[in-house]
């Protein structure tokens, strides 16, 4: 019996392999949710498409040299509902969103252009605000917003505005990510709480009425980033900004990219008791919801100690962890030790988070 | 949340893993039915086997809400998602579940409006909202939640919303468990008793699996302990020879169930002579439909549906799957042609599915992670 199951793993593990052919008629909100679909839709038509070698990584950021300058390219569109939230707003997290993009590719973010999308009949006073709330966050994280467009659509069209942005910096000597280089016996080392961003959004929304002090974790990381190559910067192997997907998501790509699994003790990764208890009412996991000022780092293991008091030395890193570690099986795949002492597979976010239901 | 941390205390369910273990006789092989799907995402959610000896095997039963609407009733919900002036509201995994033409999910993405609310309270906000709109909501579940789309419904009447209608697929625990029971292919030792279902009917209606078959139901919370703990009574209900209903979730079911939200689901609902089952196929008097009160709510009376019953894809073991006669991973297609992005079973879609549950957390050789590979 157990052989058989083994044989069917094996054969379903063989398949996911495969380089995901996107064959969809539609495009439906899963495949902007950051899970599998949008994995699907990148790897199976972006990325064949316009494939380079800058791109084939498929990377936070690019990594590009011009005459001997290294340099890093990234780009990011966001589409928040509601515009603003407990602890932030979209100009906020465009101009964060960015800079972190660049940030975990080791790079020091240097200059950001903006495009703005907005909608007739939008309130100007909420784009000044929006204007004033990338300033600040420009000026926090130490970038200059150099260029820009903007183009009003039609009411009804943009949910009040959207927001582009491109940003440009320069890789850090001290470091060098390459997913390929993760080990077995390397440790995963997050710099905080996790779920907050996502959760503070879902109840900003309204639509749950209910009441929770969660507020977004919105912030530039290259200080944290700063921190820790500062300290063990040539141990580390990789660093990731679990955003959309969580950080389910980011370990699922390393173990896949690594061909290594990843255990993760869900004792010891920290979770706000406001995040974990409004996660546990919409029957969400907060390893799948969205973070948007965290920093995860893969670390060799004697690194591992000296990476999380680096972080802890960071204002915004207080609550850095070690949360896990890499080990040959489950190959390509993320175990999580429960609290409850039992073990289970944390899969890749399939479509959009939806709540269930009872 | 600390409340929630006490029932997921490892050094306690390692003690009580000893326990059931020493009272698990050796070369027995013991199938203990959880009924309900929610226990199921629990189960493989926080590990439970791990705490368990190889000779208890947990199947996997039917009570999963999503997993038994037939393709048939989600076409009849696509047809009416797409008229001019509707809002289709659902519960988020059911727009997912695929019917003969795609899922109410393709038919958003095609331009229905359709949308997902978290209670049938929020669908009638909808429609109070928008009195220009015709909206509808697709209620799903068992006696879990029944009562509150009958509430909703009462409310709707008193307060003159016309509106505002219900495609009702509601279906009730006793008449599947029964099938089970009478169904040949399956030899069970005893039952985990649905939760959230009990705290409405109570543990009175299983009365008849210990007095007819002689199998013991418990009860069960949807904390990781408690469904130990409910696995331990069993252990000691078949060791010493005993056979009855017990009650582990007292904190939360009255013996006698909740006889108000019985009592609304009276006036609301009626029994439906027959109603067709997600790969089990027709089971007598086992969903509700709108009593002749609630006939003008009543969508599938309001709208026309086409109300073509839908044959299971081909390659589908659902109702294989859903009676607990194979496991997940031994249907053809699991993980390979059927996955939760592209389900073609019921089973793959909600997170209480069994075929999801397996797929999502225990797709791993549990023997070679257990020995700390
Ligand atoms: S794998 Fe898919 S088709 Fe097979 S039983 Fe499970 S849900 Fe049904």
């Amino acid at each position: 019996m157990a052989g058989l199951e083994e044989e069917v793993l094996a054969r379903i593990e063989r398949q996911r392999k495969l380089r995901p052919r996107f064959r969809d008629h539609t495009l439906t909100m899963a495949h902007g949710a950051g899970g599998k679909a949008t994995h699907t839709l990148i790897a199976g038509l972006f990325a064949p498409a316009f494939d380079n070698p800058a791109l084939a990584p498929l990377a936070d950021a690019a990594a590009v040299e011009i005459d001997g300058a290294r340099l890093a390219l990234s780009t990011d569109a966001f589409v928040v509902k509601p515009l603003r939230f407990p602890g932030g707003s979209i100009g906020e997290l465009a101009v964060n969103g960015t800079v972190n993009d660049l940030a975990v590719s080791g790079a020091r973010p240097l200059a950001l252009a903006a495009a703005f999308v907005i909608e007739e009949g939008l309130d100007a006073d909420v784009l000044r605000a929006e204007v004033n709330a990338m300033k600040e966050a420009a000026g926090r994280a130490g970038v200059a917003i150099v260029t820009g467009d903007t183009k009003v659509v039609e009411r009804g069209k943009a949910d009040g505005m959207y927001i582009a942005t491109t940003g440009l910096g320069v890789r850090d000597e001290r470091v060098r990510p390459a997913a390929d280089s993760i080990a077995v016996g390397d440790r995963i080392v997050l710099s905080g709480t996790i779920g907050d961003h996502g959760t503070a959004i879902m109840l900003a929304r309204g639509d749950l009425e209910m009441d929770a002090d969660v507020v977004s974790d919105t912030a530039p990381l290259w200080a944290l980033v700063e921190g820790l190559i500062g300290a063990v910067g040539e141990h580390v192997r990789v660093m990731r900004d679990p955003t959309r997907g969580g950080v389910a998501t980011v370990l699922n790509e390393l173990a896949g990219d690594a061909e290594l699994g990843i255990v993760v003790d869900e004792d010891a990764v920290p979770v706000r008791p406001e995040v974990k208890g409004a996660c546990e009412i919409l029957g969400l996991d907060p390893m799948y919801v969205a973070n948007e000022g965290k920093l995860l780092a893969v670390v060799a293991a004697d690194a591992a100690q000296a990476a999380v008091d680096a972080l802890r030395a960071v204002p915004g890193g207080e609550d850095a962890a070690i949360v896990g570690h890499v080990a040959e099986q489950p190959a390509g795949m993320v175990l999580v030790n429960t609290t409850f002492g039992g073990t289970r597979i944390m899969d890749m976010l399939i479509g959009d988070p939806l709540p269930r239901i009872c | 949340m600390r409340f929630v941390d006490e029932f997921r205390n490892a050094e306690i369910a390692r003690s009580l893993g000893a326990k059931i273990a020493a009272l698990a006789e050796p070369g027995r092989h013991y199938k203990i039915m959880e009924v309900c799907g929610g226990h199921t995402h629990t189960i493989y959610k926080h590990g439970i086997e791990d705490h368990l000896p190889d000779n208890i095997e947990l199947v996997h039963g039917p009570g999963c809400p999503v997993c038994v609407i037939p393709m048939g009733r989600v076409d009849d919900g696509i047809s009416i998602a797409t008229r001019d002036g509707v809002i289709f509201t659902c519960f988020g995994d059911m727009m997912r579940v695929p019917g003969s033409n795609g899922s109410l999910l393709d038919a958003k993405a095609a331009g229905a409006d359709v949308r997902f609310v978290y209670s049938p309270l929020d669908a009638y906000k909808l429609a109070r909202n928008n009195p220009d709109r015709e909206v509808v909501f697709f209620a799903i579940g068992f006696e879990t939640t029944a009562p509150s789309t009958a509430l909703t419904l009462m409310r709707a009447k008193t307060e003159g919303i016309k509106n505002f209608s219900v495609m009702c697929n509601h279906v009730t625990i006793i008449p599947p468990v029964k099938a089970l029971l009478e169904s040949p292919d399956l030899r069970l030792d005893a039952f985990i008793g649905p939760g959230h279902v009990s705290t409405v009917i109570g543990c009175r209606p299983y009365e008849f699996i210990p007095a007819d078959y002689g199998q013991p139901v418990v009860v069960a919370g949807f904390e990781p302990l408690d469904l130990l703990q409910a696995i331990h009574m069993i252990m000691l209900q078949l060791a010493e020879g005993r056979a009855e209903v017990e009650n582990q979730y007292g904190r939360v079911v009255a013996w006698e169930g909740n006889l108000r939200a019985l009592q609304v689901m009276q006036e609301v609902f009626e029994l439906r002579p027959y109603f067709e089952w997600r790969g089990l196929g027709f089971i007598s008097q086992s969903a509700l439909k709108l009593s002749p009160a609630y006939a003008d709510f009543d969508a599938e009376l309001r709208f026309e549906v086409p109300g073509v019953r839908v044959a299971d894809p081909k390659a589908c073991q659902c109702g294989e799957v859903l009676k607990g006669v194979i496991k997940p991973w031994e249907c053809k297609v699991f993980g390979t042609a059927c996955t939760p992005e592209k389900p073609i079973g019921t089973c793959m879609v909600s997170s209480e599915g069994a075929c999801a549950a397996y797929y999502n957390y225990g797709r791993f050789a549990r023997s070679r992670a257990r020995a700390g590979a």
